[in-house]
């Protein structure tokens, strides 16, 4: 299929085939990385411009690596130590993004929907990665694809997806991505971490929440452990970090409940003893390392295809912007 | 603005612009049938052999998508006449295309497959069609990503004229001279179902 989006936001309203094409992209971009020369030259003289306005190492990174590989220039933008911390406004902020000549801005913001704001302001193409508590969505393609890679085609297999999953954006971009690739999907984790819509069985099609672990984990093909927070505990969702990982930690007794051979993925960072034991986070059912080398590739796949897209107008994209230079 | 061109008068559906139909209307003819197809395989694979003697230095890499199917059948003759394993590879050109930027769409990377090193070897690149040169010019730099070949070579199996870059190929199953319109299209058993090799014409202007 031809690839026609210019952003990339959130997969909530991709088709099953768009979410395909990235996968098998992903897959070709797989191989670039195993050469000895792990560098392909499509996006040579296009500009990649890396604005993170929230602490993050490993995405921050992997975009970074991705964007490398395919010969893009790569400029970093952080809110410390730039002027975002001396007060300007996020607008102001797309106007010099733009004045800069960025064919692509890859944005993480604390405030959701902060990248739907900056792709409605800017010529370049936008890949949100990360913002608030809304969306995470290439932390979902990448954990497809891993969990595609791992069991071959995700049509009626059950991924459970544990933890703090009310202020995680990787469960929501999770859930937008495995759905219509044909999964299923169990929610669990402590009552007050789960929307309460959700909670209450108002749920998305093909989810279910199941607040016992060990049920939910019960014959499962894949499961999701996802990062806790420690703030959580002070603002009174969690009695204790203690309690928490004796419930919802993911202890190699629990995870063998799944079917055999089933994969353990996490987002990272993790705080292992808590969400997840540290045998089960190294032991042969990990995939987690894993999710980090494909976060490179679906990150290389998701570029291509962005800098090939036609501009609204229809032209290929514009190396650099006149009008907001001006 | 086209508004006007939405009637369409009875006597219009009748009215045939032969004007219309100049870069049209096609001929197409067989250049190369099944049999032609094959014995062309045998002969590269032969020369390919008589080239380098050397066969434990050869490796036959073919390009996407039909190159591929190409490499593997001239592996498989060099085994029939030479009872030796050639190494076989498959490399994708998409990412070293020099139209990304003016085609205004992503074209499907496929995998590259190339599971030996290339240092030190003889490549023989092969592709169903040389044109204008441009493909074989992205598979060597393609190449070269994996290493240094001490030799690339190209096997094609129509060579078809209008070359835009200094390239020539090595071993040719067939020259044909073409207009720069038309059309030449290989269909192989592996991806198309059939063994044959069409020239479309196109009717000029």
């Amino acid at each position: 299929m031809k690839w026609t989006r210019r952003h990339v936001l959130e997969t909530d309203d991709w088709s099953r085939d768009e979410i395909e094409t990235v996968l098998d992209q992903t897959h070709a971009m797989i191989e670039i990385l195993q050469r000895p020369i792990r560098r392909a030259p499509p996006l040579r003289g296009r500009t990649v411009i890396l604005f993170f306005a929230e602490a993050s190492t490993r995405t921050r990174v992997s975009f970074e690596l991705a964007a490398k590989a395919l010969s893009a220039d790569v400029t970093n933008i952080t809110a410390s130590g730039s002027s975002v911390e001396k007060g300007e406004s996020l607008y102001d902020t797309v106007r010099t993004l733009e004045a800069l000549g960025g064919d692509v801005v890859v944005m993480r913001h604390a405030s959701s929907g902060a990248p739907y704001f900056v792709a409605e302001r800017t010529h370049a193409a936008v890949i949100n990665a990360g913002d608030g508590w809304h969306a995470h969505p290439t932390q979902g393609l990448l954990d497809a694809y891993t969990l595609r890679d791992a069991l071959g085609d995700l049509d009626g297999k059950r991924v459970v997806i544990v933890g703090d999953v009310l202020h995680s954006r990787v469960a929501r971009s999770d859930i937008n991505t495995l759905i219509p690739l044909g999964a299923r999907v169990t929610l669990s984790g402590p009552p007050t971490l789960i929307p309460t819509a959700w909670r209450c069985g108002q749920l998305p099609p093909g989810v279910t929440y199941e607040s016992d672990l060990d049920r939910a984990l019960d014959g499962a093909d894949a499961v999701i452990a996802l990062r806790l927070q420690r703030e959580r505990q002070e603002s009174g969702l969690l009695p204790s970090l203690r309690e928490y990982s004796r419930v919802w930690g993911l202890a190699a007794e629990r995870v063998a409940r799944m079917r055999p051979g089933a994969p353990v993925m996490h987002p990272g960072p993790m705080n292992e003893g808590v969400e997840i034991d540290a045998a089960v986070a190294h032991g042969s059912r990990s995939l987690i390392e894993k999710q980090v080398t494909n976060g490179v590739a679906v990150r290389m796949a998701l570029l291509y295809l962005l800098a090939g897209a036609p501009t609204p107008s229809g032209a290929p994209a514009p190396a650099t912007s006149s009008e907001a230079s001006a | 603005m086209r508004s006007h061109q939405t009637y369409t008068s009875p006597s219009a559906t009748t009215f045939k612009d032969r004007s219309c139909e100049a870069g049209k209307e096609r001929q197409t003819t067989t250049l190369l049938a099944a049999d032609d197809i094959r014995r062309a395989i045998t002969r590269i694979a032969h020369e390919i052999v008589e080239r380098d003697r050397d066969l434990s230095l050869l490796a036959i890499i073919g390009i996407r998508a039909r190159g591929d199917a190409l490499a593997a059948r001239i592996q498989a003759a060099i085994r029939a006449n030479e009872g030796a394993d050639v190494p076989l590879g498959a490399i994708d050109i998409t990412l070293y295309r020099d139209d990304l930027t003016r085609i205004g769409y992503a074209p499907v990377v496929r995998e590259s497959l190339i599971p030996f090193s290339v240092d030190g070897r003889v490549v023989v690149l092969v592709d169903d069609v040389l044109f204008t040169g441009r493909t074989i010019r992205a598979a060597m730099d393609a190449l070269v990503d994996y290493g240094r070949p001490r030799a690339i070579r190209l096997a094609v199996l129509v060579d078809r004229g209008h070359r835009e870059l200094p390239i020539r190929a090595d071993f040719v199953g067939k020259n044909v001279p073409t207009a720069a319109g038309d059309d030449v299209r290989v269909h192989l058993a592996e991806v198309d179902g059939r063994d044959e090799v069409e020239v479309v014409a196109r009717v000029p202007a």
